[in-house]
């Protein structure tokens, strides 16, 4: 293999911002679908751990790409957000799961204690 | 080359243990596929020059909230395994799986059209090199944090602690009124 080749298959093979953004993509879209299909409100809550991380990611890439330490600042708020929410849905359930053993979303519809 | 390596193996990471919390029966495997996860996300951070971020991925999430999640499992004594085979509304699964696959289509159609159009327009972000400033990312990140964004930084310690008081107020057993908690 002559060295322009070799140059062009380097070129080709090193990730770029749009790898990135794509992998975020399908990321998110494997969460959405677990919130849609699960039933457990644990497994939904780590679904929707799935799509933040999702937008995380898509957020560092184009922090790298367009040269903003903005964007890690983001990721950083967003992090601190994801954990009151965690903790703050987590009490939430643990509050109904004690009236309410082996519920599923199905079976809270209504919203009453 | 080598970034081409650690890409496909983060992004296989990723892609398993996402595809492992959606398709595992059991919350506890569930859990553990999302550590994988969180674990190929840190990876990515660090080959995109957020090694600050990468740290606190694996500290916060890995290690503070995963492990809330397993001690909800374990406190609530949810680890059976939920039976994932019976469908209870028949067009669930197929409308969701039309609904994913149109989201991601659309948002990839959307990244791969507007390639050229992302060009650098910030001072860029500093690297660490070989040279002995290996911590430029973070005194970057903390001026941003601590320069433009304090304001909303200090907001962040009220939401904090909000959601701590909050949390114990709902968990809270009501000793007052024994009846309600019994019910």
């Amino acid at each position: 293999m002559n060295g322009v080749a070799m140059n062009g298959l380097v070129a080709a093979l090193t990730p770029t911002t749009t790898w990135y953004l794509i992998l975020a993509a399908v990321l998110f879209g494997i969460g959405a679908v677990g919130v849609m299909v699960r039933r457990n409100p644990l497994v939904m809550f780590m679904c929707i751990e799935l799509m933040l991380n999702a937008v995380n990611l898509s957020f560092v890439a184009l922090a790298k790409k367009l040269g903003d330490i903005g964007g890690q600042t983001t990721v950083f708020f967003v992090m601190v957000v994801a954990a009151a929410e965690v903790v703050v849905g987590l009490g939430i359930i643990v509050s109904i799961m004690r009236r309410r053993p082996g519920a599923t979303v199905d079976d809270l519809s209504v919203l009453k204690g | 080359m080598m970034e081409f390596v650690v890409f496909v193996l983060a992004a296989a990471m990723i892609l398993i243990g996402a595809v492992g919390v959606i398709v595992r029966s059991h919350p506890v495997h569930a859990a553990l596929s999302l550590i994988l996860t969180l674990f190929g996300v840190a990876v990515l951070f660090v080959a995109q020059e957020a090694h600050f971020l990468a740290v606190v991925q694996v500290i916060v999430y890995a290690g503070a909230i995963v492990v809330l999640f397993l001690f909800v499992i374990m406190l609530l004594g949810v680890d059976r395994t939920e039976d994932i085979s019976v469908e209870p509304f028949k067009i669930q699964r197929p409308l969701a799986a039309i609904v994913g696959v149109g989201v991601v289509g659309l948002v990839a159609a959307s990244v791969v059209a507007s390639r050229n159009a992302i060009a650098q327009r910030g001072e860029g972000i500093l690297e660490a090199d070989i040279t002995g400033d290996n911590d430029s990312n973070i005194r970057q990140l903390a001026r941003s944090i601590f320069g433009d964004y304090v304001v909303a930084f200090e907001i962040t310690s009220v939401l904090l602690v909000v959601a701590v008081v909050g949390t114990v107020l709902l968990t809270r057993r009501i000793k007052s009124n024994p009846q309600e908690v019994e019910s």
